[in-house]
């Protein structure tokens, strides 16, 4: 999977290239040297000054700011009833949502009273999917669809898989209606950009569960609540992705096209548009993916889908039910990317294609509907075809198998994994969080900002000074210096996979082939399936929610640095090797600085994933800020610190992916 | 390329009027389900299911008897306590069938907004601790006994806990007054939180398993207690009045009187199910029972609610009656 | 301003090339193309610059004093119903910058441009559209092409967005792919097609509108030497047979000479020298221009006009006849055949002789520009 939910895309918007004709003299840098004096002052001051200054806060204990975020959610909630807007406006597209939701479930999953069975069963529905997919996508994807749609019923969770089916098209639907729109608008205008760019940050590193709750308030419990809080997190990239491929269109041809007297309108239509399609398709791939990596979370607000039973499962600890709810998440992820990406190609070569037959193609579809109404009558008409339970069943025999895999995994591994927990947070990460959280805040901010212009220049600079402005306002400076360790140390360690896996995947086609499925289950399968055996092994801890943070983060990382090596120019590699360079110096002294700007994106990328587990985190004993987030959703009286703990892993997060990426942007024009 | 698509969406057209007509012609071996006998007036019962299995246990045997006896058609939505909350207002949500506390929720939802109301104890007891695994219990007899914990402090010192001696606290959503006893009680020990109940529960088995010391924070009725039977280590007594000031708490927790929470558009409807609701009572054993045929033999919820129902038709016909 | 195409004159490569000269000199009057004080500058607040002493600084100096880069420097020319103007220079001298100008792809920052009576800088949105679909049409260097789009709509593009009828538009592109040479490949997408034929794809969509002016942004800069020849004289061809106006640019001398009419060439914005190939070869107007035709064979380009002097008292006046504007390549068989030196004649008139002698000095000593 080449475009498995890019998460935090917060890097979709390149920077403009400087102005041309303004060439600066390039001062000779000694960045290392001065990175070295700033932490030799740091240490020193952590030295002396060491626990004073570090604002820290009690579990209980909220801020003035804290507590004026819960009397709003209250006043909110008590103006709630009898406001025309909420009742009418919000409620009218809340009871919309909800009965095309329900009505799409009637049709496709549950039970439609009086019926004891969907009006269309199974069979029918994956007739109908692999029609869809033929139609689309071509042959290889009806297969895959229709194996993908039986395999729901063959692992027991057919109406679950299909009402996350449902609910992601929903929203996938309605975040294409609204974000190819305000793609183009963002294309066309500075303006639009500068305001909507920071709206979508805000909307892909905010923590979802800081948010469920006030949607509860709006949407109330269930299926519109679930599709808003998808949505939410699912829009971005549709709308980056639009906007960055408009904006790529080549700007010969919009010349030329505009050369010959075109309108706007047109050149939307006629050039742009078509020229970004792929782009375009790209971006909704991207947004399905993230819609699916919700469906988790949306559970929690009785959302329909495979989220519950993986949250049902992590209850009792059930091991094996988790595995095989979160392998259907993989099947239908892995599905639903290839047939997009499949359907984004075929129009094109097949129209290109030579031995193209458009009658042949016409026969097929019509055949296949054919063949479709069969299966769908008989899916209305008896029992075999309309009840998925008549499969046979794979999911008990897998969940057992499962269960006892990662049994005698932990039994057998707990004692050096617990080893390898303790020497690593005793040796690196106990100390590094004392530097961060245990030295005065002011001490910490300086050198931040001081990094961060060594790094980048005065803009991160300038974005750092807000964003722990921010953190500094919300009241919860030392919960997000540790996190901000956890987060760094994270990275650190999906680096290091990144470059060890990504060399080898980027020099080796085998090595790539067989890694690539691992990494994308690593991407889609919910975190929720690895954190029971991920806890077995490691205990509650810090480094478990580290452990968890690479599972994420590190395929998406991987990936980006075996394409960067990928990207190498042959003939650089070849010519190297002509100079008789052993295979460690290629590596090192080519292909490695070559992919040089591959590998800041990637650790940008790999900071922003890592940060988005922060929550997750806070589940299996990582504290700090996830823990809090949970907590505001957990209790009434902690809803303002939650959001507050939301406010700051958005400072946080935007900080750090400004630092890299004009970092990234410095590099790239050395 | 546009005649082709025009083509697509025709035959979409034709596909849907096609299996429509197909379907219209009947045949085949479904049947309507019959309408429920004697249950006409009982319609929709939306139930809470709070994240614990012991609430699962008591929710899916209440709606068993519901849609068995009652002839509603029961609704499962899986919520967690403030959510759940929420639904009584809009109508998402009629029970929360276990209560722990919630003074706040109380508060807001019952005394405020009064779209919720009380509907009495369902018979169980909350109780909430300190625990340690059974194995510390045999080894360190003593343990039990908060005024020996500094003793053991050095035992329980982990990676995350600075040096002091680790009490481990679960899901945040749990009532807690940790932090506040340890430095009330003067004890050698900071709060370490877990951050959810399956990474509490996780800690206990792996303790219990590999013999390694633990102190934590759990409480009864839970299922896991059936599989590992925690210890609770006795803090000083619970007193009326002594939690009043959260701050200088220096007591235990006091036992919990579960209760059941209804919308008061439920309570008010007639609906047989809310006299059930209102009678439902039982133990902490039944609950436990059930809980662990969920938890621990695999069993589906309805499945373990129907073979507990079936196994004590004396206590359900008491709640129907 | 008329939208009928302007009168076909007399191509250039006929035998009487004075007659075109003259008429070409003659329709300049009435110029189809008017260009007056032209000024293109970029950077931040460009438009003071103009009308004070800064603007007579050059690049450099404005570059560091002001931030502003000056593209295209009061440049004027007319360019003659049926002329092929070429507007020649290094990278960087502004040519494609003023190309731009022509129809406001690019604004200008001052001047004046003026196509067939309508002022362009003035124009509307809307009048500017109008042109743009109907009088003036753009060949590119990187061709510019669809790629979504198969080479017959590629063609029609122009045709689609000003509202014309599917046959019609239809007829009219196929017609152009025949004239480009391009029958049977109308069906293909234009990255199945070599570079050359994607600029004969480029050629056809820009005549299909049937425009009054060409405009050429060094079209054949990415091609191969051999396909770049093939299309020059394709163009040549292209012009005998439909006549159009073209403002042509290019970085290539050779191709100047093969193709203008007449060629302005350009430095660092400004106008260093406008005049026919052989004035440009023959009288440079300055060092950089003598520079730049040092290499150019003489007598490829050189008329009869550089090299005949009057004739001696004694010398005979019975040799063969030739115009004024005969590149002496052509003429030079003829003179080393004949034993008398040869008149140059226009009209009834006697310009002066050409014998063996003054042949061989051009031919011979290519390398010393008198």
């Amino acid at each position: 999977m080449t475009t498995v939910a890019e998460r935090p895309a917060a890097s979709a918007a390149p920077e403009p290239p400087p102005a041309p004709g303004q060439p600066k003299p390039e001062p000779v840098r000694r960045t290392g040297l001065v990175l070295a004096a700033i932490l030799g002052i740091w240490v020193l001051g952590w030295l002396f000054l060491q626990g004073s200054a570090t604002l820290p806060l009690g579990r209980a204990t909220l801020t003035d700011f804290q507590a004026k975020l819960n009397d709003l959610r209250a006043a909110f909630d008590a103006a709630r009833d009898g406001n025309f807007f909420l009742e009418y406006v919000v409620g009218g597209i809340s009871d919309g949502l909800e009965a095309f939701v329900v009505g799409a479930q009637d049709l496709l999953s549950q039970a439609a009273f009086p019926r004891p069975v969907p009006e269309i069963g199974w069979l029918g529905v994956v007739a109908i999917g692999a029609w869809i997919a033929y139609a689309l996508a071509g042959l290889r994807s009806t297969i895959l669809v229709g194996a993908s749609l039986v395999s729901f019923g063959v692992l027991g969770y057919w109406s679950e898989s299909i009402d996350l089916l449902i609910v992601t098209f929903t929203a996938v639907l309605i975040a294409v209606a609204i974000g190819i729109p305000l793609g183009i608008a963002m294309a066309r205008s500075r303006v639009v950009t500068a305001i909507v760019t920071p709206i979508l940050d805000v909307m892909q590193t905010m923590p979802s569960f800081v948010y469920l709750l006030p949607l509860v308030l709006l949407f109330s419990i269930g299926p519109s609540a679930a599709v808003m809080a998808t949505l939410i997190y699912a829009l971005p990239p549709v709308v980056r992705i639009t906007a960055h491929g408009l904006r790529t269109v080549a700007a010969s041809t919009i010349e030329a096209t505009t050369s010959m007297g075109s309108t706007k309108a047109q050149l939307l239509r006629k050039v742009q548009l078509p020229m970004a399609k792929r782009t375009i398709i790209v971006g909704v791939n991207q947004t399905m993916m993230a819609a699916l990596s919700i469906a988790t979370i949306a559970a929690l607000i009785d959302g329909p889908g495979l989220g519950e039973p993986v949250i049902e499962a992590l209850q009792t600890l059930d091991i094996g039910a988790a595995f095989v709810s979160g392998l259907a998440i993989v099947i239908m992820a892995i599905m639903l990317d290839r047939t997009t990406t499949a359907a984004s190609q075929r129009a094109e070569a097949e129209r290109r294609s030579a031995r193209y037959d458009p009658r042949r193609r016409r026969i097929g579809l019509v055949g296949g509907s054919v063949l479709a109404a069969v299966c769908v009558y008989l899916s209305r008409s008896y029992l075999w075809a309309a009840d998925p339970s008549n499969l046979p069943d794979l999911g008990r025999p897998l969940a057992e198998a499962a269960g006892a895999a990662t049994d005698w995994f932990t039994d057998t591994f707990s004692g050096v994994t617990g080893a390898i927990k303790d020497g690593f947070t005793y040796g690196l990460l106990n100390p590094f969080q004392s530097l961060l959280a245990d030295s005065p805040w002011w001490l910490v901010a300086a050198v931040l900002l001081a990094v961060a212009f060594v790094l980048g220049g005065w803009r991160p600079a300038a974005s750092t000074a807000v964003c722990l402005a921010v953190i500094l306002a919300v009241g919860l400076w030392q919960d997000s210096m540790v996190t901000l360790t956890m987060t760094l140390v994270a990275t650190v360690l999906v680096m290091a996979l990144a470059v060890v896996f990504g060399v080898w995947m980027g020099r080796s086609k085998g090595a790539d082939t067989a890694l690539r499925p691992l990494l994308d289950a690593g991407q889609t399968i919910p975190p929720f399936v690895y954190l029971v055996p991920a806890l077995a092994l490691f205990g509650t801890s810090r480094f478990t929610a580290i452990v968890a943070a690479i599972v994420y983060a590190g395929p998406a990382a991987i990936k980006l640095v075996a394409d960067g090596i990928r990207g190498v120019s042959p003939t650089t590699v070849e010519a190297a090797e002509s100079a008789g360079s052993s295979t460690l110096q290629v590596i090192t002294k080519v292909q490695l600085p070559m992919a040089r700007s591959a590998l800041v994106l990637a650790s940008n990328q790999g900071l922003l994933y890592v940060l988005s587990m922060v929550v997750i985190g806070g589940l299996v004993g990582g504290g700090a800020l996830g823990y809090t987030v949970v907590s505001g959703f957990s209790q009434a009286q902690l809803f303002g610190k939650g959001l507050a703990a939301g406010i700051a892993i958005v400072a946080l997060g935007i900080m750090l992916d400004r630092i890299t990426q004009h970092t990234a942007a410095r590099q790239g024009r050395r | 390329m546009r005649t082709g698509r025009s083509r697509v969406r025709g035959l979409a057209a034709l596909i849907a009027a096609g299996s429509l007509v197909v379907s219209g012609c009947g045949g085949g071996d479904i049947e309507d389900s019959a309408a429920p006998e004697g249950g006409a007036d009982c319609g929709d019962f939306d139930m809470a299911i709070n994240p614990w299995v012991g609430y699962e246990a008591s929710a899916h045997v209440v709606g068993y008897v519901a849609a068995t006896e009652l002839g509603c058609n029961v609704e499962y939505k899986s919520l967690k306590e403030e959510v759940a909350w929420q639904g009584f207002g809009s109508g998402e949500v009629d029970v929360v069938i276990e209560n722990w506390g919630h003074e706040d929720l109380k508060q807001t939802y019952i005394e405020e907004q009064g779209t919720a109301q009380d509907a009495g104890p369902n018979g169980n007891m909350g109780v909430i601790g300190w625990y340690v695994p059974p194995w510390m219990a045999e080894e360190y007899p003593d343990i039990t006994d908060w005024q020996n914990l500094n003793k053991y402090a050095d035992l329980f010192v982990t990676s995350e806990s600075g040096g002091k001696g680790q009490l481990l606290d679960g899901d945040p959503s749990f009532v807690t007054n940790d932090e506040a006893l340890v430095a009330n009680l003067g004890l050698n020990f900071t709060v370490v939180y877990a951050g959810s109940e399956p990474a509490l529960i996780q800690a206990f088995r792996s303790a219990e398993e590999n013999r390694t010391p633990l102190l934590g924070y759990f409480y009864d009725p839970q299922w896991f207690l059936s599989e590992v039977p925690l210890v609770k280590v006795d803090l000083p007594p619970y007193t009326d009045g002594c939690d009043a000031d959260p701050a200088a708490v220096a007591c235990d927790y006091p036992q919990y009187i579960l209760d059941k929470i209804v919308a008061t558009d439920f309570a008010e409807s007639g609906s047989p199910a809310y006299d059930l609701v209102e009678a439902f009572e039982w133990t902490n054993e039944d609950q436990n029972i059930v809980a662990r045929y969920i938890a621990e033999d695999g069993m589906d919820p309805e499945d373990a609610a129907q073979k507990w129902v079936e196994d004590n038709p004396d206590i359900v016909q008491g709640w129907l009656a | 301003m008329s939208p009928e195409a302007p009168p076909v004159l007399a191509a250039p490569f006929q035998d009487d090339v004075t007659a075109r000269i003259a008429r070409l000199d003659e329709a300049r009057r009435d110029p189809l193309l008017h260009v007056d004080g032209l000024w293109k500058v970029f950077g931040a607040k460009s438009d003071r610059i103009m009308g004070t002493p800064e603007a007579e600084l050059s690049r450099r100096e404005l570059m560091a004093k002001t931030g502003c880069v000056v593209a295209v420097k009061d440049v004027s020319f007319d360019v003659a119903p049926g002329e092929v103007f070429v507007v020649m220079g290094l990278s960087g001298s502004g040519k494609s910058t003023l190309v731009r100008c022509l129809t406001r792809l690019i604004e200008p920052t001052a001047g004046q441009v003026t196509v067939a009576g309508q002022d362009i800088t003035t124009a509307s949105d809307a009048q500017l559209r109008e042109l743009r679909r109907r009088h003036v049409a753009m060949v590119f260097q990187h061709f510019g092409l669809l790629p979504h789009r198969r080479v017959i709509d590629n063609v029609s593009y122009g045709l689609e967005i000003r509202g014309a009828g599917k046959a019609e538009r239809r007829a009219r592109a196929q017609e152009m792919v025949d004239l480009v040479g391009l029958s049977g490949n109308e069906n293909s997408y234009p990255d199945q097609l070599s570079g050359g034929m994607q600029q004969r794809v480029g050629l056809a969509r820009a005549l299909a509108v049937d425009p009054s002016v060409m405009l050429f942004d060094e079209p054949f800069s990415a091609l191969d030497p051999l396909i770049r020849r093939d299309m020059q004289n394709e163009v040549i061809r292209l012009h005998h047979e439909v006549g159009k106006t073209m403002v042509f640019i290019t970085h290539d001398l050779q191709e100047a000479l093969k193709l203008g009419d007449r060629i302005l060439i350009m430095r660092d914005g400004a106008m260093v020298q406008v005049g026919r190939p052989d004035e440009v070869v023959g009288a440079p107007a300055d060092d950089y221009v003598r520079d730049f035709v040092s290499d150019v064979p003489r007598s490829h380009v050189l008329t009869l006009r550089w090299v005949m002097r009057d004739p001696r008292p004694d010398e005979s006046l019975e040799g063969p006849v030739m115009g004024p504007d005969t590149v002496v390549r052509d003429a030079a068989r003829r003179v080393l055949d004949s034993a008398d030196p040869a008149r140059v004649v226009a009209g009834q008139q006697l310009l002066g002789v050409v014998d063996r002698a003054d042949i061989l000095r051009v031919i011979v000593a290519e390398e010393s520009p008198s």
